[in-house]
């Protein structure tokens, strides 16, 4: 390469450098050059490609679903019937199903997620472990100053855990657990009030209550992190502010920082209500794959991914398509409430900025 | 290739302030006409010749884009977003600016010392063969390694740990590291941005001595807040003010001489006063 | 104006605070306004604790009931029979490794480059790609293994291991993306203007400096996108289906045909009315909820050591 070739030599020359000037400072090599533009081709190429791999995933679950869509069109969403002997295919019940179970399981695990959250990040725990602590005057010892913020961590971790533990592993504690344990109350709340249509059906196994209870655990720790992250992001100078007029730590929570937070909160929320309505495994297995629209807690419904998960790996290639469609069906729900709540929470992160 | 270079041939001298003095030994010779960020007008009107073997330090008050021209030498500005330029940069005659020249070659052959230290987070060892392993070097890399740190006087403080992360090392030494890294591959040009900013006295000492040997086999330009420093270690220098009149801030040459000159008899009245201290 | 009122007190003609009782400043929870803050206090620590007594009961049943079950026979034979004793579930972990595996040969290399991309660019198509990542990410499982079934499966025309790694690979890749992108965004960008300053093309740049100072945080994101797809069932269930026998039979790798994982097995005989296959689902979810542990603790062991800007 003519290019690469040493430009010129000059003759100056010290004790500590006998090399002639580019000698070994040359320009990019033509390899160096090649690789150089591949590897940048390459980078650009796979980013498209995960540009392509989202619009190849909708598109070919659309194009599979087509056929189903022009048999079936709009009826499928809004019959009640799913038989396939008789050769009706309808999925209300299972939107019902899905959006019942995850807006409970919302109810639920907002409540304690937010709390959590919290408890996490306004330093409840470490003052409170730290007044302790100070009654036996072991506040200061080495070994003891560390431990309110270790413990506040541990618990932090702890949540996360929960998040950790996969779906199928909460389905098989749902059964063998929750069902059995909840059983006798809500049989007990059936007798007693069954005229209350929360109530009106008996729990004789799976069924709407133990899928809720089960799904608000899993979302719990989408809720806790993000509304964490909210609240540890409002301005000390605000919290400051209402501390200094005088207001207690909860008068300062209500009044100054959860409304600073709450946009973060609420993005958090509509995610995690996303997370619940795509939920497969925890449900197919505790839900009771009953197609009906009851608003009984102690009823079996049917959710459109418990559908999916139990139609599927013996579906003939007629019914993969009208279940191609129920996926788009399901595709379509989550997708509106993701970008939702990514919408929100950047809306939230802007307002944060500013 | 596109980046074939013409044979060498004496500067054309657009830079010739200085009288009586040859033209042909100019390395770097750089006209900025006019250097924008976008629509901001960072610097206009600067010329300065760059000696071989020579150190040329640029002075100024802050924000007089002295660091900017010096970012030009080797197309460190094509980095930042916006960036455009008007004029030309001649390194041994050829414009570097010019199309078809590949910025990646430029900085192989005038290298930069930054003003906070930046080892990578990798042996000692490692930061100065980095340039060795860049340009593919196939020979004895413990040798220019070794000579490297001896010409960066670091040699004996880390000899016995050359496995050692270079971020281990205390400011002045990463700085020393980084210059050594520089040197390594045996650049002709090395660009210097404000090295000693961040070190204490004795360190910026150590360097501004290594920067006086340096110039026997490199070329030096450097930026600097300190007037006493340009005058100790510069041959020549250059004075950027700060023009204010058409409402943005826009850098431009206002006095380039031997540094002897420059600080002993200042002839524009800016110069004057910034040499007195009477502003900064 | 308030130099009057000083001067007035000093001199004790009349005292604003005269008539305020200063045993206010002593904390009484008989005052409302303390006695709501210390119940609200109380009310979110039981909260709190309340979240995590299913942690505390599934990690006790998984030690308890899968503990009592796990053995070596248990972790190295087939699954067994309706009405067989013993047996255990060897097949499933070799599946859901071999699955896992695969997924990253696929989801990593694909979710770096794309990272060093996103890292060093700040256009639209940049954003555009961080927008499809993050909607990965919520994506439901269950559709990851819709695609697969209708990319891979009715492609091949069988169910597969391959169809399986594909489903996981889905659900790994936004996770590598956008932790890799992080990661390589705090390498400091001192060090990359070292690099380029001294003439190293983008390629050298990454690969000598970018990568290798960010690779704690990218492993962070391998394991945790690891740890995600280890545990997932939903995408299996109809890609990779299930299996009785070893995916390695008669000395090659049956990758085309269906394929046992831990997730499909508890899934499988957790439904089951024999005693046997339920005690297996137990052991077998004490098993995976180990490897997924293992994978998390790593990524956070890796992500303490990522350099700091």
């Amino acid at each position: 390469m003519s290019s690469a070739a040493p430009v010129a030599e000059f003759p100056t020359s010290s004790p500590l450098f006998d090399a002639r000037a580019g000698e070994v400072t040359q320009a990019p090599s033509r390899g160096q050059r090649i690789f150089d533009a591949v590897f940048r081709k390459t980078c650009h190429t796979f980013a498209w490609l995960t540009i392509l791999l989202v619009g190849f995933i909708v598109a070919r679950i659309t194009a599979a679903a087509i056929p189903a869509i022009h048999t079936l069109g709009l009826g499928f969403v809004t019959g009640r019937v799913w038989d396939a002997n008789a050769g009706t295919y309808g999925i209300l019940a299972q939107i019902w199903g899905t959006i019942y179970t995850s807006v409970l399981a919302l109810m639920l695990g907002s409540i304690f997620g937010v709390a959590a959250a919290i408890f996490l990040s306004e330093g409840f725990l470490s003052a409170a472990v730290f007044g302790a602590l100070k009654k036996f005057n072991l506040h200061l010892k080495p070994v003891t100053l560390r431990l309110p913020d270790q413990l506040e961590r541990l618990l932090k971790e702890l949540i996360e855990l929960l998040a950790a533990i996969p779906s199928v592993v909460y389905g098989l504690w749902g059964i063998f657990v929750v069902i059995p344990l909840i059983r006798p109350w809500c049989n007990w709340l059936h007798a007693q009030m069954g005229w209350v249509p929360f109530f009106s059906t008996d729990l004789s196994g799976p069924g709407v209550l133990p899928a809720v209870l089960v799904l608000a655990i899993m979302i719990l720790p989408t809720v806790t992190a993000i509304s964490r992250d909210a609240l540890v992001s409002v301005p000390p100078k605000i919290r400051m502010a209402a501390y200094g007029l005088g207001a207690t730590r909860w008068e300062s929570l209500f009044a100054v920082i959860l409304p600073a937070a709450s946009r973060g909160i609420f993005g958090g929320i509509v995610l995690a209500f996303g997370r619940a309505l795509g939920e497969t495994m925890a449900l197919a297995m505790l839900v009771g794959n009953s197609n009906q629209i009851k608003l009984s807690l102690f009823s079996p419904a049917n959710t459109l991914a418990a559908l999916l998960a139990n139609n599927f790996p013996e579906a003939g290639p007629k019914e993969v398509g009208i279940l191609m469609y129920a996926a788009l069906v399901l595709l379509a729900i989550t997708l509106v409430v993701n970008v939702a709540g990514a919408f929100i929470l950047h809306r939230a992160a802007l307002m944060q900025s500013e | 290739m596109s980046t074939a270079m013409p044979p060498l041939r004496p500067a054309n001298g657009h830079a010739a302030t200085l009288p009586a003095e040859k033209r042909d030994d100019i390395v770097v010779d750089c006209h900025i006409r006019e250097l924008y960020y976008g629509s901001f007008k960072a610097v206009r009107d600067t010329e300065i010749p760059i000696r071989k073997n020579s150190i040329t330090a640029f002075i100024g008050p802050s924000g007089c884009g002295k660091s900017t021209v010096l970012r030009c030498l080797n197309r460190m500005n094509d980095l930042v977003r916006g960036f455009r330029f008007e004029g030309h940069v001649r390194y041994r005659g050829r414009d570097i600016y010019a199309h078809g020249i590949d910025p990646v070659a430029v900085r192989r052959f005038i290298g930069m010392v930054f003003q906070q230290p930046n080892p990578f987070a990798t042996s000692i060892f490692n930061n100065v063969a980095f340039g060795l392993r860049l340009n593919g070097f196939k020979g004895d890399r413990a040798d220019k390694v070794e000579k490297a740190l001896r010409a960066a006087a670091l040699w004996d403080e880390v000899k016995d740990k050359l496995n050692k992360s270079g971020l281990s090392l205390s400011g002045g030494q990463q700085q020393r590291l980084c210059i050594a890294r520089a040197i390594a591959t045996e650049p002709e040009v090395l660009l210097m941005d404000e090295p000693c900013s961040a070190l204490d006295p004795i360190a910026t000492r150590r360097i501004e001595e290594l920067m006086t040997e340096l110039s026997q086999k490199f070329t030096i330009a450097i930026v600097t807040h300190n007037l006493q420093q340009a005058q100790r270690v510069a041959d020549y220098t250059g004075f950027l003010y700060v023009d204010t009149t058409q409402g943005g801030r826009t850098g431009y040459l206002v006095e380039f001489n031997h540094s002897k000159h420059l600080f002993e008899d200042p002839q524009h009245p800016h110069t004057q006063q910034y040499i007195r201290g009477e502003f900064s | 104006m308030a130099t009057n009122v000083v001067e007035r007190n000093l001199a004790g003609v009349e005292d604003p605070f005269a008539g305020v009782d200063f045993s206010h400043l002593e904390r009484s929870l008989r005052r409302p306004r303390t006695l709501i803050d210390a119940l609200l206090n109380l009310a979110t620590a039981a909260l709190t604790m309340l979240a995590l007594v299913p942690l505390f009961s599934v990690v006790v049943m998984l030690l308890w009931r899968g503990g009592k079950r796990l053995s070596i026979a248990a972790l190295t034979s087939l699954p067994p029979g309706p009405l067989e004793a013993g047996g255990g579930f060897g097949n499933a972990i070799v599946g859901t490794t071999v699955m896992v595996a695969v997924a990253i040969l696929f989801s990593v290399p694909f979710g770096i480059l794309t990272a060093v991309y996103l890292a060093q660019s700040n256009n639209k198509v940049a954003e555009v790609v961080r927008f499809c990542a993050k909607l990965l990410t919520g994506f439901p499982s269950i559709l990851a293994g819709v695609f697969a079934y209708g990319a891979v499966v009715l492609a091949t025309g069988g169910f597969s291991s391959l169809a399986g790694a594909v489903a996981l690979s889905v659900l790994m890749l936004p996770t590598v993306i956008l932790t890799s992108e992080d990661a390589i965004r705090m390498v400091p960008s001192r060090m990359k203007e070292a690099a380029i300053g001294m003439g190293a093309t983008t390629a050298q740049t990454v690969w000598m400096v970018l990568l290798p100072t960010a690779i704690p945080g990218i492993l962070t994101g391998v394991m945790l996108a690891v740890a995600r797809a280890a545990g997932e069932t939903a995408p299996l269930i109809f890609t990779a289906l299930f299996s009785n026998y070893w995916l390695w039979q008669h000395g090659q790798m049956k990758l085309m045909q269906p394929t046992a994982s831990l997730a499909v097995l508890i899934y499988n005989f957790a439904g089951m009315p024999f005693k046997n296959q339920v005690e297996l689902a137990w052991a077998a979810a004490l098993v995976l909820v180990l490897m997924v542990l293992c994978a998390n603790l790593a990524g956070q062991a890796l992500s303490a050591r990522q350099v700091q800007r």
